[in-house]
């Protein structure tokens, strides 16, 4: 029962440490690291088995790429191609020619120096991501220029962990490479491969080259119809254990190949990133991706050696404001050769300073790999660790001190999003459709929710955007960006999943208005008791329409009939409100029965009478003066 | 010439003399009657069928209860979508240059109260200023009103028939060219009396 006493210290660690590290505006990789240093170092809780837990974390690290890879859209990126590239890469490659430069200066070989000057470049893409969203930062241009290097810098690690791989396999020896052989199976490779060893090199490059070929080429065409297959089941936990095996199974694939599985799997979540089901994997694998993350810097925090902190503290703390010092200036340099002014220069700047939590993994592979000597990683995992708790002092440092006080000019117009507010619309079947269209057609940003997966094959085949999923789960509204919504639609066929997903909604997203399909009068009060601000009947307005083509058909002026048809629909609506406050206090009882009767009679009175009687509306409109009056 | 006549009645159920006159418009060979409350009644203009309607015709006329010194509302709604600039009027717009307009119209109203002197003290034509001009921008020929006035008692005092058969002439007049199209623009007002504005002829 070792795994399950070792499994309750981690998890009581994180649930401890994490909210708290929150509350105090640090992060929940903070929260991690912190919570590893405590019970290891500080209360010696765990101990060297910390680093075999690590191994298996790091598959966390694959599952992220994964997410990363989902998260793509090729068409955003390739618009964004001037930041990405401009800005992301000379943010990189810059820093990165930096670091070794000094790394160098200071005596380091070159493949180390060249390893951690990679490595240090990277910024937290948790932290600062967190952070920027948080305090609505994110849309202005300093915001908009951190997302670009962020996300570039997350699209580096592919090339940094082949360039990596190419260090330690050009045979460096630099450094014992005895922990190589453990095996860092899942975020290095370094020693798979190994059946491909034996092959000659041209045939292992045409190997390679086929795997890649082969994720692409089954992602486009073979996993979309496994998924609907899949998920037509409707097993819930089937689909999660799919997307699981997916992951796994390239990341398999991969180490036998000898490339690095994050690879493979970010490969792999580009090529799903414009699938129906993209919502949903994201959903399933998110918490496995969160909680292997989170293990992993626990046992990154456990393993920080505090003697060395201890020991020589002034080094390690000039070590780390040198790196957030250097970095600031690279970036802040940047950031005024791509036209970034006044306060979103210094947020830029100052946001990205730190080193980022990837180095941490990198750091392991590096160091397994042989080409980073094991105290030079203790220091730097140390140094990256402090530059992470600065971070937070800094945000606060721009926000108190800096952003009242620079003016904030027009450095750049911000992008006009002509769409008209964010729809939400759970169930796509009749309803939904011609919502959805409308919507649509008056450039409304709309994302659309469905559960049957022949429907959103086959809307995706008209060219409308459906996203798979069931709607009453709360990860899949959060998901579809209900917190930014400004309006939510629930169309969906089931009674009383509708009841339930507006119930939700009401309570989750107070923020946000609710229009809901109501199946007859008593759900409309139902949901609008449940929070909807407005429940339409769904067949009202059709059978209306065919009412009043009914009355034509049987020669009722046009016009006539459309006066009718208002004053139907004007009178069934007073009904409604009249008999609401019944209806709540006790349901369809006797009084309610009554009441509604009496509304109908009333109705057919209204209809019947031809009287010019001015009370009534019906007959009142274009009503010739009366025969006697002689004024005119 | 081609008639058209727009008639505009949101109650004809109710309608006294506008509906037999629009009965009698629809008998009446050459000429295309169409009920605009009936065709659009949830004022839904269809602009391009009706600007094709107008370039088809050559006498557009505008049959409707002198509601309120105008026309009902529907009217309005027409003449706002369907004469647009560059087809009705404008530097490029000619599609109606030369042909006749007038309304056809019931008022409450007597006869003397449209005079200097009367109840409204303002001849029936200046109230008509809206129409005649908008006329004139479009380039078309405005004739003057066809009216029955004091409708509210026409059917009581015997009036109704006489009217409803000189509409008739009147419109036969206009479809085989025999009205008098100079002497009807220049006079204030077209009533029963129509001998000296139609050419003798052909028989009606």
């Amino acid at each position: 029962m070792e795994l399950l006493s070792d499994a309750f210290v981690y998890l009581l660690a994180a649930v401890v440490a994490v909210p708290l590290a929150n509350r105090l505006g640090l992060g929940s990789v903070l929260g991690y690291l912190i919570a590893g240093v405590v019970i290891g170092p500080l209360l010696g809780i765990v101990g060297a088995e910390a680093t075999q837990v690590q191994h298996f974390a790091e598959f966390g690290v694959v599952m992220m790429l994964f997410l990363v890879g989902l998260e793509l859209r090729p068409a955003m990126l390739w618009k964004m191609r001037r930041q990405l590239v401009g800005l992301g890469g000379l943010q990189v490659v810059g820093t990165t020619v930096a670091f070794a430069g000094v790394g160098i200066a200071f005596g380091l070989a070159w493949q180390s120096a060249l390893a951690l000057g990679m490595i240090l470049a990277l910024s937290s893409t948790a932290i600062v991501l967190q952070t920027l969203n948080e305090k609505g930062w994110l849309k202005t241009a300093g915001g908009q220029g951190s997302f670009s290097v962020l996300l570039t810098q997350d699209i580096a690690v592919i090339p940094i962990l082949a360039i990596l791989l190419l260090l330690a396999l050009s045979g460096t020896g630099v450094h014992d490479a005895g922990h190589a052989t453990e095996g860092h199976e899942t975020s290095g490779g370094a020693h798979g491969g190994e059946a491909l060893a034996a092959l000659p090199g041209w045939m292992q490059a045409l190997i390679i080259l086929a795997v890649i070929a082969g994720i692409i080429v089954a992602g486009r065409h073979m996993l979309r119809p496994v998924f609907r297959f899949i998920a037509e089941a409707k097993l819930r936990e089937i689909f999660t254990a799919t997307a699981l095996l997916l992951v796994i199974g390239i990341a398999l694939l991969m180490d036998f190949v000898g490339l690095s599985p994050a690879l493979g799997t970010f490969l792999a979540g580009v090529v799903l990133s414009d699938s129906d089901y993209r919502h949903e994997l994201e959903s399933d694998i998110e918490p496995f991706k969160g909680l292997l993350l989170g293990l992993f810097f626990l046992t990154v925090g456990a393993g920080i050696d505090f003697d060395l902190l201890f020991g020589v503290p002034v080094t390690i703390v000039s070590l780390a404001l040198g790196l957030m010092i250097f970095k600031f200036s690279v970036l802040f340099v940047l950031g005024t050769v791509f036209r970034l002014k006044g306060a979103d220069r210094w947020l830029f700047a100052l946001g990205l300073a730190q080193a980022g939590e990837f180095a941490f993994v990198l750091f392991g592979f590096a160091l397994g790999a042989g080409i980073l000597a094991p105290e030079l990683v203790q220091t730097m995992t140390l140094v990256v660790a402090i530059s992470m708790l600065l971070t937070p002092a800094l945000f606060i440092l721009y926000e108190k001190g800096i952003a009242p006080r620079v003016v904030r000019g027009s450095d750049r117009a911000p992008d006009v999003i002509d769409t008209k507010g964010r729809v939400v619309i759970a169930g796509m079947g009749r309803f939904g459709q011609i919502v959805t269209r409308l919507l649509m057609a008056n450039e409304c940003d709309v994302v659309v929710l469905d559960h049957d997966p022949v429907i959103v094959e086959n809307l995706g085949k008209i060219g409308m955007r459906t996203y798979y999923g069931d709607a009453t789960r709360p990860d899949l509204l959060h998901g579809a960006g209900l917190e930014d919504a400004d309006l939510f639609i629930a169309a969906l066929d089931d009674r009383d999943k509708q009841t339930l997903v507006v119930e939700h909604v009401a309570k989750t997203y107070p923020n946000v208005r609710i229009l809901a399909r109501a199946r007859d009068r008593h759900h409309v009060y139902e949901l609008e008791n449940a929070g909807a601000d407005i429940a339409e009947r769904e067949v009202f307005e059709g059978a209306l329409t065919v009412g009043r083509v009914a009355l034509r058909e049987l020669g009722v002026h046009p016009f006539r009939a459309e006066s009718k048809t208002r004053t139907f629909r004007k009178h069934d609506l007073v009904m409604l409100n009249d008999l609401r406050e019944n209806y709540n206090d006790g349901g369809i009882d006797k009084s309610y029965v009554d009441a509604m009767r009496g509304h109908s009679e009333t109705l057919f009175e209204i209809m019947r009478t031809e009287q010019a009687d001015r009370t009534e509306n019906m007959e009142r409109g274009w009503t010739p003066p009366p025969k006697g009056d002689s004024s005119l | 010439m081609k008639v058209l006549v727009l008639f505009a009645h949101p109650r004809p159920d109710r309608s006294e003399v506008n509906r037999p006159l629009f009965d009698t418009a629809r008998s009446i060979a050459g000429v295309d009657a169409v009920d605009l409350y009936a065709e659009y009644p949830d004022f839904g203009i269809d602009v391009l069928k009706e600007q094709r309607r107008l370039l088809t015709h050559d006498v557009i006329i505008f049959q409707h209860p002198f509601y309120w010194y105008s026309a009902p509302a529907i009217v309005k709604e027409w003449q706002d979508l369907v004469l647009e600039h560059g087809f009705a009027y404008g530097h490029d717009g000619h599609a109606l240059n030369g042909k006749i307009t007038m309304n056809a119209i019931t008022t409450g109203g007597r006869h003397d109260a449209y005079s200097a002197g009367g109840f409204n003290h303002i001849e029936l034509r200046s109230l008509l200023a809206p129409f005649e001009k908008t006329a004139d921008l479009c380039r078309m020929r405005y004739l003057a009103p066809f009216t029955l006035f004091g409708a509210g008692r026409a059917v009581e005092e015997g009036r109704l028939d006489t009217h409803v058969a000189a509409y008739g002439d009147l419109l036969k007049a206009l479809v085989s060219d025999r009205l008098k199209l100079e002497k009807a623009a220049a006079a204030a007002v077209l009533t029963d009396a129509l001998d000296g504005f139609v050419h003798e002829g052909e028989a009606a």
